[in-house]
């Protein structure tokens, strides 16, 4: 087991590299270089512009040698924590990010969380009781959530509790929690904004996983092993959930590799309607004013955190099968 | 059995009935029989005779939309009769029958146990479903179980899954579980047609001793005549749902009373004996030349990619097919003898060896370094025929596209000329000449094997290789399928090889025998001399495993 968790850290290293070239590659993509638009920006706001401090930072970041000495000068500054300068927020990248990614992180994971523990249970019910009233009705909605758009939902969202229940949504924190300290009071308060993002990018999903545990656990339920149990004399709702919906669950926990990209993704169009302060909106602003130590810290974390989704659910696939365990 | 002894279950005019269609089928019909305490029972029938069906009525455990529609299943217990069919197939009380009073193994061995569970959950989960005992106890007796099942080392078994065993080793761990609450009555629905001849033989032993110690009833469902006169006291023979005969095993195979029993029990006879063969030439021809054929699949790839060990599907063969001449192979599962058919036609790359095969044209090709443009060529002389019709057909084409496939890409016919060859070919084999244009599914297995064959013999081949071509057919379509092959081959003069894991089939319709183990060819040579004084120790195992329709055969029979 420990063995085949390190095969896989093993074998994240390299996509990792991957990602961080090409995180650097959108570094490079607009023409100049950092330092002269730093320069003519100041030099636009009537600042005195420092030759010696351009030039140690020119001599920083490498620029103006070959590219790949760059990257190894950019590589290098981010193992040890340093993402680089934004220009735009005259600020490091390492304090800007942080913050906006451990909220991006939460409300993925919260949706998760959420997506799973609706869908497990009306997956396995719908499967059980197929072409029931119940069934149908999760079907009808599976199929009309996974077509809707998520920022049509959350502008939608937006519209309802504004002028109907006079509730404003935006955001994760109301305005006197932003900057207060951690309380019971500013959980609720986080919990109290957080259901429209975590509902908005959440319902998709939840459709989705409906479907693949409904088929799933249909493929499963006439195996000979259920029939077998059952001629043990065992009782039939604890047949179906340690029998069948225990091997159907294995494509369900395995989703988490590709939820966990679309999740964030499809967080940077919601957050930016519903003007959350999680890492999408930003990592779009950089992206439009060319911050390009911003973004590509933004792509590189945003890569990571797939990659440890991945991971996960490859570790709780071990655990739950034996098979994958033990070959 | 000849003392009378009380009837532990009674079956009174079973029905059971699927609703498919707006129609109904009766897959059971007012079926009546009663199962005795310590006897065997064997149910016998051909596939679709509703055997299975009854078996798992007595269990409430049919399948929907399956429905038990009328009748009784009387269960003795010592207050009188329980009618199993009344209490439904939910709730505490039939729950308490299954598995504590009637067990079941199935057919499957390989599918019949939990793939993420350890033997040891299943088996003292059963334990634990039915007595209050403590998981230590319960854990002693379930090692106690895989011990009496013969599993070796049996603590360690219990930590293991059952992916992580063979499949003989799976059904006595089946076995194990069904016995694990000391069941008055085992149901055993072809417990051993998934298994090899040799494991098949341990497991009939098997469940025969464990039912002498036990006093156990056993109602055996099978559709093998072998394996009923190995194991049974009394036979019930069913056909389309209701029983056409029931006797004593000793009177079912010597007096059969019904035309059906004698028909069934013909067919396998039939079997028994070497078909009529052509006399073969004094000079033999060849048309393929094997020599030190070798397939080694890569094992364990280390982290530079270097093969640790090698699996040897085939190691070293070399044998020859002459011209008309039908070669079997026989073998155990593992035995690489579908893997060899396979790497003949190049499904495999081989890794060693040559294949010298003489065109039609006279001339010599080695099939093992063909490239893929010339084997094209050779897909014109030598074809296939698989072992599952069912799945061998692709359901989304006709009848005439499926058969004049083979014609579209091996020659320039016309339409009208490959309507005509379909036509004949339907007609050659047995079949209707209008069917071109219905799908697979409207035809039984004994049909579309037919349709197989049509299709193999559509571009005038010189050599089949047939894989295994009736062992999914029921034993009446086995020798008429047989017979079929051997008109086809005396009209066309073609060379078989015939891939086999059943003795009986083999020794009705080859000419020699290659005997394979493990990859390496163990025996070979002429099919009368293998089956009748076989020289290896592995061929002698594998020819008195087979079960055979003599119940007088038996080591417990009467003088």
């Amino acid at each position: 087991m420990l063995i085949y968790i390190l095969k896989r850290m093993l074998g994240m290293i390299p996509a990792m590299i991957a990602i961080s070239i090409l995180a650097f590659t959108v570094i490079q993509l607009p023409p100049g270089d950092y330092v002269s638009t730093y320069a003519a920006q100041l030099a636009q706001s009537g600042e005195t512009v420092d030759s010696d401090m351009l030039n140690s930072l020119r001599d920083r970041y490498g620029l103006g040698e070959n590219v790949v000495v760059q990257y190894f000068k950019w590589i290098g500054g981010v193992v040890q924590g340093d993402f680089g300068q934004s220009f735009e927020w005259n600020q490091p990248v390492t304090e800007l990010v942080w913050g906006r990614m451990a909220m991006t992180a939460l409300i993925s994971f919260v949706t998760l969380i959420v997506m799973w523990s609706f869908s497990l249970p009306i997956g396995v019910y719908s499967a059980v009781r197929q072409y029931s009233a119940v069934d149908y009705i999760a079907t009808a909605f599976a199929f009309l959530a996974m077509a809707t758009p998520n920022f049509l939902l959350a502008i939608l969202l937006l519209y309802v509790s504004t002028m109907w229940f006079g509730v404003s949504v935006g955001g994760l924190f109301s305005p006197e929690f932003v900057n207060a300290g951690f309380s019971l009071a500013k959980v609720w308060d986080f919990i109290t904004h957080a259901w429209i993002p975590v509902f908005v990018l959440g319902t998709a999903g939840t459709a989705s996983l409906i479907r693949i545990m409904r088929a799933n656990l249909l493929d499963e339920l006439h195996k000979p092993y259920v029939e077998a149990a059952r001629s043990k004399g065992m009782p039939e709702t604890r047949l179906i959930l340690t029998y069948p919906v225990r091997v159907a669950l294995n494509p369900f926990i395995s989703t988490v590799g590709w939820v966990l990209p679309a999740l964030i993704s499809g967080e940077l169009i919601v957050s930016t309607v519903l003007n959350l302060p999680t890492a999408g909106p930003l990592l779009l602003q950089a992206l439009k004013s060319q911050d390009m130590y911003l973004a590509g810290a933004f792509i590189l974390l945003n890569g990571g955190l797939v990659l440890i989704g991945t991971l996960i659910s490859d570790i709780l696939l071990a655990i739950s099968d034996p098979r994958i365990r033990l070959s | 059995m000849t003392e009378i002894q009380a009837p532990i279950l009674k079956v009174r005019n079973l029905t059971v009935d699927f609703p498919i269609h707006k129609q109904v089928v009766h897959a059971v019909k007012d079926f009546s029989f009663e199962l005795n305490r310590g006897e065997t029972l064997c149910v016998v029938g051909e596939s679709g005779s509703g055997k299975s069906v009854t078996a798992r009525a007595i269990l409430q455990l049919v399948a929907a939309p399956g429905e038990i529609t009328n009748g009784q299943i009387l269960l003795s217990t010592e207050t009188g009769e329980t009618d199993i069919v009344a209490l439904g197939n939910r709730g505490e009380a039939i729950r308490k029958i299954r598995g504590r009073r009637i067990a079941m193994i199935f057919q499957e061995p390989m599918t019949s146990l939990s793939p993420v569970h350890t033997i040891g959950h299943q088996i003292i989960e059963a334990i634990r479903l039915h007595e209050t005992i403590s998981k230590e106890d319960a854990r002693k007796r379930a090692a106690a179980l895989l011990d009496r099942v013969r599993i070796p080392n049996p603590d360690a078994a219990l930590d293991r899954y059952s992916f992580e065993f063979s499949g003989g080793m799976r059904q006595r761990a089946m076995i194990a579980m069904a016995l694990s609450c000391n069941p008055e009555i085992l149901i055993a629905d072809e417990p051993t047609t998934a298994l090899d001849v040799t494991t098949q033989a341990e497991i009939l032993s098997l469940i025969r001793e464990l039912q002498r110690d036990r006093g156990m009833a056993v109602l055996f469902i099978t559709h093998d005549m072998g394996v009923v006169a190995q194991i049974a006291d009394r036979v019930m023979v069913m056909f389309r749902g209701e029983k056409v005969e029931e006797a004593g095993v000793f009177d079912l195979f010597e007096n059969p009373q019904q035309p059906y029993t004698r028909a069934l029990l013909g067919s396998v006879l039939k079997l028994e004996t070497p078909g009529p063969r052509p006399t073969r030439p004094v000079s033999e021809q060849p048309i393929a030349q094997i020599k030190d054929l070798s397939l080694h699949f890569p094992l364990n790839l280390g982290i530079l990619g270097k093969p640790a060990a090698y699996l040897k599907a085939i190691d070293g063969v070399s044998f020859t097919i002459n011209q008309g001449e039908t070669v079997g192979v026989v073998g155990e599962s593992g035995s690489g003898k579908t893997t060899l058919g396979r790497t003949l036609l190049r499904v495999y790359n081989p890794t060693a060896g040559q294949v010298n095969y003489w065109q039609g044209d006279g001339s010599e090709v080695d099939i093992a370094n063909l490239s893929r443009r010339q084997m094209k060529s050779l897909y014109g002389e030598v074809r296939m025929i698989f072992q599952d019709p069912h799945s061998s057909l692709n359901p989304r084409m006709t009848i005439y596209q499926i058969i004049s496939e083979p014609l579209r890409t091996n020659t320039d016919m016309s339409e009208r000329q490959m309507l005509n060859r379909v036509e004949d070919l339907l007609t050659r084999v047995g079949l209707p000449a209008d069917i071109g244009d219905r799908y697979p599914h409207a035809f039984s297995g004994g049909q579309r094997q037919r349709i197989s064959i049509a299709r193999a013999i559509a571009v005038r081949p010189r050599l089949i290789i047939a894989d295994e071509p009736t062992s999914a057919l029921d034993v009446s379509l086995r020798h008429q399928v047989l017979d079929l092959m051997r008109d086809l081959q005396s009209e066309f003069g073609l060379s078989y090889l015939f891939i086999s894991h059943d003795i009986s089939v083999i020794r009705y319709f080859c000419d020699r025998v290659v005997v394979m183990k493990n990859g390496k060819i163990v025996e070979i040579g002429d099919v009368a001399q293998i089956c009748e004084n076989p020289q290896h120790d592995y061929t002698k195992t594998l020819i008195s495993a087979v079960p055979r329709p003599n119940p007088r055969l038996r080591a417990d029979a009467p003088a």
